[in-house]
């Protein structure tokens, strides 16, 4: 009779066990499902501001984007209409000048890295571009001030171009240094085993092997200092006419962008949202040069 | 004959030598390039150290024209722009570095939101100012109306916010590649005990990379610390302590942006390059560690 009782107690002790089990089973599921909702809300949430500006800036921008805007001067306030062709002209000689010098020297810097790797300079060498990239952009700003801006005795599109140069610089080197990395030993081994000397293994085999990969970094540099206005502040300054003269102030897109933004006429603000508009549509082709570049030549070995 | 082979060997060598040289020279001039900017920075801020010396810290005015500079209110405004954004921002970053590096980590919807994230990343610091000064400052004075403090709009808070989106993509790129880095072999024994995907992220994926988020994080704090331009035209660049989020203020990056070009006189002109001496050299120590826990987590 006892034993009975007790099998049926246990029998009944195991049916709560396996039911609190399933219950905490349950709760685990619900916790799980309940995270992974919060992630994936959270992540969707961090788009939208991205969405928001984009939307925000082609509305405000597509009204004062025609023909004329790109190809006039800034009209004064009360005037409608005008347009950015001196930033837009300033932006792209600002940019020119700061490629020819980074380009250069980044590319001949990374492939040192790539090809010395353990050497204490390349230690030190690969630091000094961390912190370089590190540098708040407004400290690049106050050193070409003082490197170059004071010793010339004036603003200068010049000044401006070195210090987005000085910008542009550790992501070249990092790109050509990834990229070169990636490429296989067997390849100089191979061209060095046909008697090529080093120099003309690296500028004629693995340079251009790996020049997908350093014209995408290339790219990706001017995408992001294209829209530097801090270091801009104190070297090309600005200007309201049409000037080519890389010796004298220039305009640029972000400089007209911020001056124009914090003025208090709404013309201006038109004006801004403009030159915003256009910037953005150079940074999204740029973005979109790149993403093709990667996908047809791919450095793949 | 020989002598002409030879010739040409000799030629081909130094052609060798020369190259070898200009890789190590070019090497060089970066190291030299990071020194020279760390000696003008402190060399031009000499006559400022010299003239107010520590009290640069603690003084709370900040008056040219009294040959004041007291950079404390400079030193809060753009502590508590940076740590508020952080503290903004660390939720979704962390969030969509799981969804990146652990849910969707290949296929086209990790390929959109990575682009998203990346095209975040590539909007410049004006246009984020731009935008923030006519769709964030309307809607934030709305809410200090219903928080009943002055509704300048402008502010700490105002300037946090768009900092906290302005960083996201800096500290998600490094923790999503964090997490996708974690071990398939523990993540996969925690599987076999039944646990579930949640439990593997909270109890084995965020404290394996712990280290590599607390990474991503300070990084992203680097960022923002030194951020200008967005923040200059947010901020409402009030020369007085800051009371609270809400109030205006100034950050020290930000008062460089706007006195740079004016300041007369060599202290004053010296002062601000302190200021910018002082966010490099936080800006290096904040990367140096950073880029330090990294290397040696990718090397466990």
């Amino acid at each position: 009779m006892e034993l009975v009782l007790d099998a049926e107690l246990s029998k009944k002790k195991k049916l709560t066990q396996s039911r609190l089990a399933a219950k905490h089973i349950g709760r685990r599921n619900r916790k799980n499902t309940f995270f992974k909702g919060l992630i994936i809300a959270a992540t969707i949430i961090s788009t939208f501001p991205l969405l928001l500006i984009l939307f925000y800036i082609f509305k405000q921008g597509v009204a004062s984007l025609n023909w004329q805007f790109v190809t006039s001067l800034p009209k004064p306030v009360g005037e409608a209409g005008g347009g950015v062709s001196n930033a837009l002209v300033g932006s792209i000689m600002i940019l020119l000048v700061s490629c020819g010098i980074a380009i250069p020297l980044g590319i001949v810097i990374g492939i040192y890295l790539s090809e010395e790797k353990k050497s204490s300079l390349s230690y030190y060498c690969q630091l000094a571009v961390d912190v370089l990239q590190g540098i708040p952009s407004i400290v690049i700003g106050i050193i070409i001030y003082e490197w170059v801006v004071r010793p010339m005795g004036g603003f200068s599109a010049l000044s401006g171009s070195v210090a987005l140069a000085l910008m542009m610089l550790p992501s070249i080197i990092k790109a050509t240094e990834e990229t070169l990395k990636l490429l296989p030993e067997s390849l100089k081994e191979a061209s060095l085993a046909l008697g090529v000397p080093y120099y003309k293994t690296i500028m004629k085999v693995i340079v251009p092997t790996g020049l997908s990969g350093i014209f995408t970094g290339v790219i990706l540099s001017i995408a992001r200092v294209i829209g530097e206005t801090a270091p801009l502040l104190f070297t090309a300054f600005g200007n309201p006419f049409m000037s080519t003269n890389i010796l004298k102030p220039m305009s640029s897109l972000p400089l007209i962008i911020f001056n124009y933004a914090t003025s208090p006429y709404d013309d201006w603000h038109q004006l801004a949202w403009g030159a915003s508009m256009v910037l953005i549509l150079m940074i999204l082709i740029l973005n979109i040069i790149t993403k093709l570049v990667q996908r047809k030549w791919k450095v793949q070995f | 004959m020989n002598g002409v082979l030879s010739f040409k060997a000799k030629g081909i060598n130094f052609k060798e030598k020369a190259f070898r040289k200009s890789l190590a020279l070019s090497a060089i001039f970066a190291v030299i390039i990071l020194i020279a900017i760390f000696f003008t920075l402190l060399i031009n801020s000499l006559p400022s150290i010299k003239a107010i010396g520590a009290k640069f810290f603690y003084e709370t005015t900040w008056d040219p024209v009294a040959d004041k500079f007291g950079a404390l209110p400079f030193l809060v405004g753009t502590l508590l722009t940076s740590f508020l954004a952080l503290i903004i921002s660390t939720p979704f970053s962390i969030a969509v570095a799981i969804f990146l590096g652990e849910y969707y980590k290949t296929g086209p919807v990790a390929e959109v939101f990575k682009n998203i994230i990346d095209l975040l990343a590539g909007i410049p610091s004006v246009i984020y100012g731009f935008w923030g000064l006519f769709v964030l400052v309307p809607l934030v004075r709305q809410l200090e109306i219903k928080f009943n403090v002055p509704p300048y709009g402008v502010g700490i808070f105002t300037s946090a916010v768009i900092l906290s989106i302005m960083i996201l993509p800096y500290s998600v790129s490094l923790s999503r590649q964090v997490i996708s880095m974690a071990p398939s072999h523990l993540k996969e024994a925690a599987y076999s005990l039944g646990a579930t995907r949640w439990e593997v992220i909270s109890k084995i994926i965020i404290p394996y990379t712990k280290s590599g988020l607390f990474a991503g994080l300070l990084l992203a704090l680097g960022r923002a610390l030194g951020e200008t331009m967005a923040v200059t035209m947010l901020i409402g660049n009030t020369h007085a302590l800051p009371t609270g989020i809400f109030s205006p203020g100034n950050t020290m990056a930000s008062v460089i942006a706007n006195e740079f070009n004016e300041a007369t006189g060599p202290v004053y002109t010296s002062a601000l390059i302190e200021m910018g001496l002082f966010l490099f050299v936080v800006a290096t120590i904040i990367n140096i560690i950073g880029k330090q826990i990294i290397k040696r987590f990718t090397l466990d």
